[in-house]
């Protein structure tokens, strides 16, 4: 029992609360960036605590689990807890110097505290019901952050985006639904029991794939994805940017959770033959779409979808490497996918228009952001020493460990095609002639500011590739205890006996008033 | 009880198909509200549909009968409750689309352009 992994949810909570009351623009800033300040702390501290000593829980309101609310943080959702952490100032402090004032005025930063809660609480909470609820209040901030300013193209957008994550919110409460009725408990570690102590005859798998397509949806994996390039090609950059690291990655998450602890009865299928093709589909048709593209932001939308592939191999794999590929993956991207969205921003505030074909000659005029980008989207393809290298080495080692030659050569293919699509990028809008026109000047300070977030972000992403003997280290040890699970079940349950039945067992509750003495 | 009440969710999910399926704006979005009804009542039946007491501990702590089992109707609830959310907020969206766009005809604000 741990307070402080409650932190990243409430701390955000309260902040988001109090944003709705203080709707002067200083104190808007220096509210939310006081609180996303202290959340990195806190994260920091979080992780710091779970690699020494071992699994950290928070039962609200002292309910013993299976049946209060139960907040679990283990290797992997503190260390996404952090990388959030990161991200989300940088996004912050992107936003004081790129959103039109009128898009301040209106929530933007209550808006996006909100966010943070359903991100941060995604990655946190141990029972599945309560992932519906924090996936949706997530939704219900990403509906409002997309549609910001009021487009035409931004409203026409976010509503496919809201209606399609509706559809596919109403098969979550389902498979809740089909789970409760089988097992009788919500809370994923006394899941895991019963789950392994009954043989559900298949059942399982088919609420596994309902599963699959919920956070198949959220996560844009093929064929699920049609609604994300366009959503945020329409958003605000800034936001965006956080959207393209972190929200997409949430999915993923909850694939990772549920595919290491629920639902690994047939790994056969569930795994190797249903998300292994999916996995590389998604890679193969993200890159096609994105070569295809000549507009910045577009560009990078389609990037997420590939990269997403990459995650899937890691999870559809199921060797303690390839999750741990997958962890390391995941946190690359969040930092890395974010930044690659600042420097659209950024050259966006410059030109004036996120299509690269009026933008050229930025090396010239601006040279500053070119050399950031450069160093961002090489961590994307995956050069060493940057980030993304070891990610992609460690999953493309993991296939070929499993035997999988194919989806080894996919994934290196598929790497030299975000090469070929980072390098048109940075051909068209960096190289050649000056083209367009420039708004602000490179030594304005304005300029100046929007440098820094990029900044924090590519050293990020160096000093994770610089380190990736630890960050390695740290996600083969996150990929154990995801695989093992028992780790898991016994510091949520812990002294609780777990597999009772739930209506026998809610009977004999004592409320926790009765247990103080 | 349990088949008439799978027999409604199909119903209801089956109208907000078909609803979502339709070209009008307001429509669709009906649907999409249908669907989370649907489901809901689907969720009520996870618990079991039989007749038993309310789940209300007796002075000494223990149940006088057999009891309902209360957890699905707590999820109903804050399903609901987000489910009221969701349908405002696709409200708003939808009206301030049809504003903007000039149109609720669903196919008509298919497309990738730029503005």
């Amino acid at each position: 029992m741990s307070n402080l992994v409650a932190a990243p949810v409430v701390l955000p909570l309260i902040t988001g609360a109090l944003l709705l009351f203080f709707r002067r623009r200083t104190w808007q800033r220096t509210i939310s960036l006081v609180s996303v300040a202290a959340g990195l702390l806190a994260a920091g501290v979080l992780t710091a605590r779970v690699w020494s000593g071992g699994i950290q829980t928070f039962y609200a309101g002292n309910w013993p689990a299976p049946f209060g609310i139960t907040l679990v943080a283990d290797l992997t959702s503190a260390a996404f807890v952090a990388v959030t952490a990161v991200a989300a100032l940088a996004v912050l402090l992107f936003s004081f110097h790129s959103l039109e004032r009128r898009q301040e005025e209106h929530f933007y930063y209550a808006a996006f505290q909100f966010l943070l809660v359903g991100v941060n609480g995604s990655f946190l909470t141990g029972d599945i019901f309560n992932l519906f609820v924090f996936f949706e209040l997530m939704l219900m901030a990403s509906y409002l952050l997309i549609s910001l300013g009021g487009r035409p193209m931004q409203l026409r957008e976010t509503l496919k985006y809201a209606l399609i994550n509706n559809v596919s919110s109403g098969f979550f409460l389902l498979g809740v639904a089909g789970l409760y009725r089988t097992y009788g408990t919500l809370n994923m570690a006394d899941l895991a029991v019963r789950i392994s102590l009954s043989d559900s005859g298949g059942w399982l798998t088919v609420l596994g794939v309902i599963f699959l397509v919920v956070f198949g949806v959220k996560a844009a994996m093929v064929p699920l994805h049609v609604w994300l390039p366009e959503a945020y090609t329409a958003g605000p950059t800034a936001i965006v940017g956080f959207f393209g690291g972190v929200l997409s990655k949430v999915g993923v998450y909850a694939l990772l959770r549920t595919f290491t602890l629920l639902f690994v009865e047939d790994v056969g299928f569930t795994h190797h033959r249903l998300l292994l093709p999916l996995a590389l589909i998604t890679m193969v048709v993200g890159i096609i779409g994105a070569v295809a593209q000549t507009d910045f932001k577009r560009i990078l939308s389609y990037h997420i979808v590939s990269q997403i592939g990459y995650m899937l191999l890691g999870i559809a794999l199921y060797t303690p490497l390839a999750i741990a590929g997958t962890i390391v993956f995941v946190a690359h991207q969040m930092a890395v996918k974010t930044v690659l969205f600042l420097c659209a921003g950024a050259a966006e505030r410059v030109t004036g228009t996120t299509n690269l074909k009026r933008m050229g000659g930025l090396l010239t005029t601006h040279g500053a952001l070119g050399a950031l980008f450069l160093v961002a989207a090489l961590a994307l393809v995956g050069v060493p020493p940057l980030s993304g290298f070891f990610g992609k080495l460690t999953l493309v080692q993991a296939a070929l460990e499993a035997g999988r030659f194919g989806s080894g050569a996919t994934a290196l293919a598929v790497g030299l095609g975000t090469l070929f699509s980072m390098i048109k990028i940075f051909r068209l809008s960096f190289w050649g002639d000056v083209l367009g026109d420039r708004r602000i000047n490179k030594d304005s300070q304005e300029f100046q500011a929007l440098l820094v977030p990029i900044v924090v972000l590519v050293v990020f992403s160096a000093a994770m590739g610089a380190g990736a003997h630890y960050v390695l280290g740290y996600a083969l040890e996150a990929a154990q205890q995801l695989l093992d699970g028992q780790a898991y079940i016994q510091a949520v349950l812990g002294q609780f006996p777990p597999g009772g039945d739930t209506r026998a067992a809610t009977a004999a509750l004592v409320p926790p008033f009765a247990l103080e003495p | 009880m349990e088949l008439l009440l799978a027999t409604t969710v199909a119903v209801v999910v089956g109208a907000a198909v078909y609803l979502m399926l339709t070209r009008e704006l307001l429509r669709v979005i009906l649907g999409g509200v249908l669907l989370s009804y649907g489901i809901n009542l689907a969720l009520f039946m996870a618990g079991g549909v039989e007749k038993a007491a309310p789940p209300i501990l007796n002075s000494d702590g223990v149940p006088a009968q057999a009891m309902m089992d209360p957890v699905p109707q707590a999820l109903i609830l804050t399903a609901i409750v987000i489910g009221l959310g969701v349908f405002a907020l696709l409200l708003a969206l939808g009206y301030r689309t049809f504003e903007e766009h000039r149109t609720t005809d669903v196919a008509s604000l298919s497309g990738v352009e730029h503005e």
